[in-house]
């Protein structure tokens, strides 16, 4: 998911000179970006090692750790803005860090996957488990553990008392609004505590 | 260099007329913005890059790390290397005569701090008329300087780079400094840290001293990879394999690297100061003075940061470079924090990891990049 446009349509969400955590921050292209172009400060977080490397190579601060072992890292409320883009569908405790993510962020932004997108509706329906551009993995070697919907996270956000700001999906770059569930391949949320 | 002037220490006396050895590699630029002070841990000199002509094995004990065209690159950077006070190879230490009492210091030799060091690496940038550093840096013993180099003198520090390092030591990590210290003093020929009169070297204290230490550095599983039960008369290929059934025999292959490693050590290492520098070692607590929060401690620090440690080093976890992490974090300081999955233990600081090596390149790299770009 790291072309231009899909990057500034979530970018945008980012109010300019926040103080940003990105979690599972891949090779930094996103923080190097807010950095860039929306005056942000902050650090990216990977387990990756090569990814740690890009990262330093950018310039962008990077913290190695695994997620999986939580954010004890970092105070209540002591970021503007905790980003997860693509790093929820990997996580062993996908609800523990939702929950993380609003207790450092005020602001938390959760990009995943969106298996209700009409062809992996269409996939399964055909008795087979999708393989497309979004979800490029065959179901047995696949490094996305949770597959879920915007439904799904709307009522896990709402099950944690999570506010959810916003909710869209994003299409090729393109937001959007209506039946997002069924026409997007990104499910994307904006909430607070 | 000779340093005349008194330098007050952390424990109230003072130190003059002291030398401080030092190589450098590379060349200062013009605007004299391009120094990396790189710091010793227990063991190593000032020597930290290249050979010396015509002398084998005389690689510098960083020399993976630094040279032309290495991570800390020599044809980019200027590289300052220094022996600390107390050590032993050509700064003053306690073999040393004191000007005071005009007698070799031997145990009198003041009680010296990685504060105390860094004062004193401050006096030679003075000197050599250095302002700014574009880096400190340092593994181990050497990481605790860098850190208190970016609290003593914030404002001479770009960059601190510590590697395999942590905030003080444990208990444990205390408890292994003491025994050795009690090998170092209980051997007879240690005469209370006045053996050089006596023509003798407490070489017993020594070995032991550095074989403790050499297993703390290794990890389990390295020690095991290389050397396993392996009997030694079985690698000599001197026999089937049988034991020998001995108590004092080297029997294990283990036993004999540790040995070799204990008398090479006892040769040219010098018992007072491993007694100073483990002190030192143990002294070390920024957040001391803090009520032991180091949060507190490092608001001082405005050096942007970057830590290593690697996951089976036991005698400086990753879990202690997290604690630095944290109160840079605390404090919203830039930094970077790789945790490196070698399994070397705490020796992987001096080996050539490419992990490793690659991220402290990439940090220098960015340095570099920071000083060009810079007015």
């Amino acid at each position: 998911m790291s072309d231009a446009l899909t990057m500034e349509a979530l970018a945008r969400l980012v109010p300019v000179g926040s103080r940003v955590l990105d979690l599972g921050c891949g090779d930094g292209a996103m923080l190097d970006h807010l950095q860039r172009t929306r005056a942000c400060t902050g650090y990216g977080i990977e387990i990756d090692d090569a990814n740690v490397l890009a990262c330093v190579q950018r310039g962008v601060n990077v913290i190695q750790l695994n997620l999986d072992e939580g954010l004890a890292l970092f105070g209540d409320q002591s970021f503007d803005v905790v980003l997860q883009i693509d790093t929820l569908q990997h996580l062993r405790n996908a609800e523990t860090m939702l929950r993380e993510t609003a207790r450092v962020g005020r602001i938390g932004i959760v990009a995943f996957p969106n298996f209700a997108h009409w062809p992996n509706r269409l996939s399964v329906l055909l008795g087979r488990m999708p393989v497309t551009r979004r979800l490029p993995y065959q179901w047995y070697d696949t490094p996305n553990i949770r597959v879920g919907t915007l439904a799904d996270f709307d009522a896990l956000a709402r099950k944690n008392g999570l506010l959810i700001q916003d909710a869209f999906g994003l299409e090729q770059g393109r937001v959007l609004r209506w039946m997002p569930n069924a026409r997007a391949s990104t499910a994307v949320f904006v909430f607070t505590r | 260099m000779h340093f005349a002037a008194a330098l007050a220490l952390q424990s109230g006396a003072s130190i003059r007329d002291y030398d401080l050895s030092f190589e450098t590699y590379g060349q200062l630029n013009a605007a004299r913005s391009n120094a990396v002070l790189v710091c010793h841990a227990l063991n190593a000199s000032h020597h930290v890059a290249g050979v010396y002509a015509g002398q084998d094995r005389s690689e510098g004990w960083w020399d993976t790390m630094i040279g032309p065209g290495k991570s800390v690159d020599t044809d980019r950077f200027f590289v300052i290397g220094v022996n600390n006070l107390g050590s032993c190879f050509g700064s003053t230490g306690p073999m040393h005569v004191n000007p005071d009492t005009g007698h070799v210091y031997g145990a009198d030799f003041p009680v010296v701090t990685v504060e105390d060091w860094v004062d004193a690496q401050a006096r030679l940038l003075d000197a050599l008329g250095i302002e700014t550093l574009a880096a400190v840096m340092g593994g181990s013993l050497g990481g605790m300087q860098a850190l208190a180099w970016a609290l003593q003198y914030p404002q001479r520090v770009r960059h601190a780079v510590v590697v395999a390092s942590a905030p003080n030591l444990t208990a444990e990590n205390i408890a292994f400094n003491e025994v050795a210290r009690r090998a170092i003093v209980t051997d007879p020929d240690f005469h209370g840290g006045n053996f050089y009169a006596q023509g003798v070297v407490p070489k017993r204290g020594l070995r032991i001293a550095r074989m403790i230490g050499h297993i703390t550095y290794l990890s389990d599983d390295v020690m095991n990879e290389k050397f396993g039960r392996q009997l030694r008369h079985a690698v000599l290929g001197a026999g089937a394999g049988d034991y020998k059934y001995s108590t004092q025999d080297v029997e294990f292959q283990i036993e004999s690297y540790l040995r070799y490693q204990g008398d090479k050590f006892a040769e040219y290492f010098d018992a007072n100061t491993y007694l100073l520098i483990t002190r030192a070692l143990d002294y070390f607590d920024p957040a001391r003075a803090f009520g032991g929060d180091l949060s507190q401690a490092l608001a001082r620090a405005t050096a942007k940061f970057l830590l290593v440690s690697f996951c089976t080093d036991w005698r400086f976890a990753p879990a202690r470079s997290r604690e630095i992490v944290k109160a840079l974090l605390d404090n919203r300081r830039d930094l970077s924090y790789a945790e490196i999955d070698a399994p070397h233990g705490h020796d992987a600081f001096l080996l050539d990891d490419p992990r490793y090596l690659g991220v402290v390149r990439s940090y220098f790299d960015s340095i570099g990049r920071e000083l060009e770009g810079a007015p």
